[in-house]
């Protein structure tokens, strides 16, 4: 069964991608879509089998990879209830992300390719899921940085685009370095790579030292701080987190699916494998702890400027991922997961929202010519209400609460229970950026849905409404794929410009002339509509339904990652205040959105111009991309044309086969006298030069 | 004889020859004499391809050393003595599956003096074969040093306009090693009173001797490899040479390299191997990274694909070099995943010249538009070269690098990042032919692959999933052979810094494995 569940979206993928123009959009649209139905009905079972106690974890053998001594490798797919966690929040959301595509890649000339690409990315991912040892999740880690390359450079037209792509692949690889070593380490030290034999052996190491590039540091330490840093990269944590924001660059099905749900928790779901290993170091512990709580409140400061309003949801997802990291480094995997199950539903909720609206919109993407939406897309604003509500963590304790409630109140209480400095200053940070959190998601929902319409300064409703111009259906050619309309958006760099720099007319929302330039947004077709509903139910269900055995459960983990009952048993009797400090700051959070959003709108300008120096430091994303350029990209080619140029033609050659030439034939005039007819002389002479060598060495 | 019964191997040796002197004499028009070329040296190819079937079919895993061996002297001690090991097995099979592709790849892009060219190829083809299977020092060195004269026709004949500096170059740095190697091997010769290799391999050279015979061999093998600083001839020769030319040398004479390291240099000098260790390492390190730089502002394809072959074989350098079992089997499969990859990615070029007639990278861009089979093959390829997993670019990679850490953990860190560089130039390079917008009319008007085109390229994609998925095929032949080498070089082993401290350590390693079996 796990096989099929795991292969299915393989054949899928196979089969429309080779397909491709030759068996059609529809069919290939179907063979994927039912694909991967089939396989989320498959995993459905298995987690609930974990959930009620009757299922055991379980290893199904494919084939064996790589025999080497005594490095061995299989394919085979492991099963258990973490593995089973991950089944349903890879297959259920990328099943929706599938029918939300018919809807959303309507007008699209490639969308077999487009449908192969997403097929592969979730067949990868449940190859990473299911692995047993580290060299196969390594194998579905590249799987998914390779399907995400492609889905991010997908409009392969758009210069930014192909750009994005790379930066992600490039950055990924930065981190698949220190997998890479951290794999390799736990080889040398466990003469294994079979994942429940490195956790089974890991304790045993604990304390003892190992040489590394000279020195001796501890061995657990070093290998889990190397493969965290492929945890980094993936999960774009502070430092190599750079290419998520670019990665919107992609359509946004795939932001929803690939850059919030599933791929970019791998990390987090990697320490949460390993977390036996990780827990045998303090050290890393902490490390994962610091870097987490900087990311989350970093991630959330970036988030409160950016007016693309898919980079905002994109930082949240960042700043959310940190959460869950620094919830893993205090100890409560438990809770790192419950929040990764939680988010997986609410977040592809938002971007899956954000998309409607982007549909809406004619691809304008910039919340500053949006709103008034509300009524004009309804389904999408209740739906992407609840998805606000949950990311933001509304409820009452004890009562009901929407699912970030759960999640991110016990990774916030675990932080302060862990008692550790690391666990303190996570805490702060963590309660902080649920302050941030709340008012970039309320900014979010009131510039987009409320007030008076803004569109008439977008200038793609301009286009538009220009191409509608007189005929009342018209502006349904967002849905009719009319190749004039898609050449537009092809030929204009700005379409879907997910990883645009920021605006350079710092033109505040409140200066936008309002007016809907006779445009008239629409609702998205059912395709788009049911899973916006379905995972909205999830945005509300999730934490109120799975609290119990996410973080109580010792009982459901079965073992598959790190339980600590006095974390939880010290998390649950915290001071009140602690408890109520999440619920506390969202409410200032929203308020202060609805003061400056809704009340008194010139209040973000004001602020913006008092505060220049931190806007624009925020602004432009604390200036990681610029640091970056300067240090490593320009570096690297400037570098590199010097070993070319200076290296290569200037010194080796030189010296080396020219000044032979020089020297022995008197001029490189000889050299170009090399006639082809005397080649063959020369090549003869050489033959014969040889014969006589051999010869002379026999009978010697 | 051997399990055939029948001189498989001079039977592959010969029918190229065979096919090249046809070629050279067959009468007729000048057009009959191209077309007849063509398709003898096709049918001649395919015939050593079908021959290297049933060699690697009847080739026994775990039988004897050596297999088809075949000994008859000549005169002297020099001998026509043939025999191959599973190291030399899987390299010749590289040889024999890249040649109809080469000949597949000249089909239309040549057209002058066709006979001459087609004969120069079956030549090599030979001479290849030769390198191989040869078993007497000097039947190799023939081979060895005369595969260098078709190549050298290849590039000095039919290659572009700066034809003549790139074959002078090419011969000068190659001449250089091979009169050391030459020397080196009389005194060997003289010393062991054998010209036999299988014999030379089991000798014990003196110590101090060691290290004067491991450097004149090194002098060639590094030049072949081509390593960091003698690479030079290498981005040159293959902007040169025509698209098969520059197949052949990426796919099969670089392996010569490699494979004089683990037939020569590792079984014959193991202490000087051990005391030199550190000029391998050390000039393989700066490879992978120099080299890859370089690779990132290349305008000129070729150039590009070329420089990213002295950082893969530097990959192979460090694994051999890595005294362990991992490391030789993953240096031998980054051999072959090289030869197929960087083949298939010269050829990639090679489709795309045909139609513009220019390497520059920059004049192209957009190809996915209008040639969409092909934007997946160079896709397939570009990955396999970076290395991702599923592709045969991973396996032997991998273990090249688990052997590098387990000798040094300073190798495997800088040569690991190569997997960051080689993402950098391969995908910046895939971005500017295959993605952006189509705008250049000439590029446009390109077609797609031919059923001629995609014949070359599915066998050798098949190839590249098959080694990244079940690399056993490749591996088992070899396993014992490399087994013989490392008992020979065990002695001389430099250690490692990466070892756990506690004696307690190798205690859960033992039970990770138990439990593991």
């Amino acid at each position: 069964m796990i096989v099929a569940l795991v292969f299915l979206p393989l054949l899928a993928a196979i089969v429309a991608g080779l397909g491709n123009r030759a068996i059609g959009d529809v069919p290939a649209k179907l063979v994927t879509t039912g694909a991967l139905f089939l396989s989320c009905a498959l995993a459905w079972p298995i987690f609930l089998g974990f959930l009620s106690g009757h299922d055991t974890a379980h290893v199904v053998p494919v084939l064996n990879w790589i025999r080497s001594d005594d490095l061995s490798v299989d394919w085979s797919l492991r099963v258990d209830a973490l593995t089973s966690v991950m089944l349903v929040v890879v297959t259920t959301v990328s099943s929706l992300v599938h029918l939300y595509s018919w809807g959303y890649m309507a007008e699209d000339d490639s969308q077999p390719r487009f449908f192969a690409y997403l097929s592969l990315f979730t067949f990868a991912m449940l190859m990473l899921v299911t692995a047993d040892s580290l060299v196969q999740m390594f194998f579905g880690w590249e799987g998914v940085g390779l399907a995400s390359y492609l889905l991010i450079g997908f409009w392969y037209h758009k210069p930014s685009a192909n750009a994005a792509a790379i930066k992600a692949f490039v950055v990924n690889r930065v981190g698949d370095f220190g997998f890479s070593l951290g794999i390799f380490g736990t080889f040398l030290v466990f003469g294994t790579v079979s994942i429940p034999a490195i956790l089974a052996a890991a304790p045993h190491m604990a304390g003892s030292t190992i040489g590394f590039l000279g020195g001796r540091v501890d061995t657990m330490t070093l290998l889990c701080l190397l493969l965290f840093v492929g945890a980094m990269g993936k999960s774009a944590q502070l430092g190599l987190h750079t290419w998520l924001p670019d990665a919107m660059e992609g359509p946004t099905p795939v932001s929803a699916l690939i850059h919030a749900a599933t791929m970019v928790t791998a990390g987090v779901f990697m320490v949460c494998r390993l977390s036996p290993m990780f827990v045998t170091s303090p050290t890393a512990m902490h490390v994962v702890t610091f870097v987490g709580a900087a990311t989350c409140f970093f991630a959330a400061t970036v988030g409160t400027t950016q007016t693309d309003i898919k980079r905002v949801i994109a930082y949240s997802t960042c700043s959310q991922l940190g959460y869950m990291f620094f919830g893993a480094g205090v100890g409560a995997f438990g809770a790192a997961m419950f929040h990764l199950f939680t988010h997986a539903f609410f977040k592809a909720l938002l971007f899956l929202c954000a998309g409607s609206v982007i549909h809406a919109m004619h691809h304008e993407q910039d919340m500053r010519f949006y709103g008034g939406l509300a009524k004009k897309i309804p389904y999408t604003f209740i739906t992407m209400l609840l998805g606000t509500l949950a990311i933001t963590g509304v409820g009452i304790d004890g009562l009901f609460g929407f699912a970030g409630f759960y999640s991110k109140d016990a990774i916030i209480e675990s932080a302060w229970a862990a008692g550790t400095q690391a666990g303190g200053i996570a805490f702060f940070l963590g309660v902080f950026a649920a302050l941030l959190t709340s008012f970039y998601s309320w900014r979010l929902v009131f510039l987009t849905f409320f007030g008076s319409p803004r569109w008439a300064g977008s200038e793609h409703i301009q286009h538009a409404a220009h191409d509608a111009h007189g005929d009342a259906h018209a502006h349904d050619a967002t849905h009719a794929g009319s190749a004039a309309h898609h050449d537009a958006r092809v030929s204009d760099p700005s379409g879907e410009q997910g990883g645009g720099e920021p605006s350079s007319h710092a033109r505040g929302f409140d200066e936008v002339p309002t007016g809907t330039a006779g445009y008239h947004p629409h609702e998205s077709p059912w395709t788009m509509t049911v899973p916006l509903v379905l995972l909205a139910i999830g945005a509300v269900l999730a934490g109120f339904v799975f609290v119990e055995p996410f973080t109580v459960g010792r009982d459901f983990w079965q073992g598959s990652l790190f339980v600590s009952p006095e974390l939880h048993e010290i998390a649950e009797h915290a001071p009140f205040w602690v408890k109520f400090a999440p619920s506390a700051v969202m409410l200032i959070g929203l308020a202060i959105a609805y003061w400056g959003y809704m009340l008194d709108t010139t209040m973000p300008r004001r602020f913006a111009a008092t505060f220049g120096v931190l806007y624009r430091f925020l602004l432009h994303k604390w200036y990681f991309d610029e640091l970056y350029d300067a240090i490593f990209v320009r570096p690297a080619f400037a570098i590199g044309r010097f070993l070319w140029k200076k290296g290569d033609e200037g010194t080796i050659d030189r010296f080396g086969p020219n000044g032979a030439a020089a020297v022995v034939a008197g001029g490189s005039i000889a050299a170009q006298r090399l006639q082809s007819g005397y080649l063959y002389t020369y090549a003869l002479v050489m033959l014969l030069g040889l014969a006589a060598a051999a010869t002379w060495a026999m009978a010697a | 004889m051997n399990q055939l019964g029948f001189p498989i191997l001079s039977l592959m040796l010969a029918i190229p020859m065979a096919a090249a002197v046809w070629a050279l004499v067959a009468p007729g028009s000048e057009e009959a004499r191209a077309q007849n070329a063509r398709v003898v040296a096709l049918g001649a190819t395919l015939i050593d391809f079908a021959l290297g079937i049933v060699l690697w079919a009847s080739f026994r895993i775990g039988g004897p050393q050596w297999q088809f061996v075949e000994h008859s002297g000549i005169f002297g001690r020099f001998a026509w003595a043939l025999g191959i090991d599973g190291i030399a097995l899987v390299l010749t099979m590289l040889t024999v599956f890249l040649m109809p592709i080469c000949i597949g790849a000249s089909w239309k892009s040549i057209t002058t003096r066709v006979p001459e060219y087609m004969a120069a190829f079956l030549l090599m083809e030979t001479l290849m074969i030769g390198v191989f299977a040869a078993q007497d020092l000097f039947l190799f060195y023939i081979m060895f040093e005369g595969g260098l004269i078709p190549m050298y026709l290849i590039i000095g004949i039919w290659g572009g306009a700066n034809r003549i500096y790139a074959s002078y170059k090419f011969f000068l740095y190659t001449l250089l090693g091979s009169v050391l190697m030459l020397i080196a091997m009389l005194w060997m010769s003289h010393y062991a009173g054998t010209t036999d290799i299988p014999t030379l391999m089991k000798t014990d050279f003196p110590r101090q001797a060691q290290t004067w015979l491991w450097l004149a061999f090194f002098a060639s093998f590094a030049v072949k490899m081509p390593m960091w600083p003698v690479h030079t001839w290498l981005p040159d020769a293959h902007v040169q040479a025509p698209t098969a030319g520059s197949v052949i040398l990426a796919g099969v004479l670089l392996k010569m390299g490699g494979y004089g390291f683990i037939r020569f240099l590792l079984p014959m000098f193991p202490e000087a191997s051990n005391q030199l260790f550190w000029i391998v390492m050390g000039l393989s390190m700066i490879a992978v990274v120099y080299t890859s730089l370089v690779a990132l502002v290349q305008q000129d394809m070729k150039k590009l694909i070329a420089y990213s072959s002295v950082a893969h074989m530097a990959i192979v350098t460090i694994g051999l070099f890595a005294w362990s079992r991992q490391g030789i089997e993953g240096a031998m499969l980054v051999m072959l995943s090289h030869g197929l990859v960087s083949g298939a990615l010269f050829l990639c070029v090679g489709v795309i010249y045909d139609r513009l007639h220019t390497r520059e990278i920059d004049r192209y861009g957009g190809l996915s538009d209008n040639m969409p089979k092909y934007a997946m093959f160079f896709l397939l390829f570009t990955m396999a070269s970076i290395g991702l997993p599923g592709t045969s670019g991973f396996v032997g990679e991998f273990l090249s690098l688990v052997g590098a850490y387990r000798v040094q953990s300073w190798v495997a860190f800088v040569a690991t990042t190569g997997i960051i560089l080689g993402a950098c130039y391969m995908l910046y390079l895939y971005r500017r032919i295959a993605y952006g917008a189509l705008t250049k009319p000439d590029v446009a008007a390109m077609t797609d692959l031919s059923a001629r085109e995609l014949a070359m390229f599915v066998p050798i994609a098949a190839a590249v999933f098959w080694m990244g998925i079940y690399p056993e095929s490749f591996l088992a032949p070899m396993r014992g052979d490399i087994g013989q080498l490392l008992a020979r070089i065990e002695r001389a082993d430099p250690g490692g810094d990466g070892h756990p401290s506690k004696v307690a350590a190798a205690e859960p390693a033992q039970l990770a494995m138990a439990e593991k079996r």
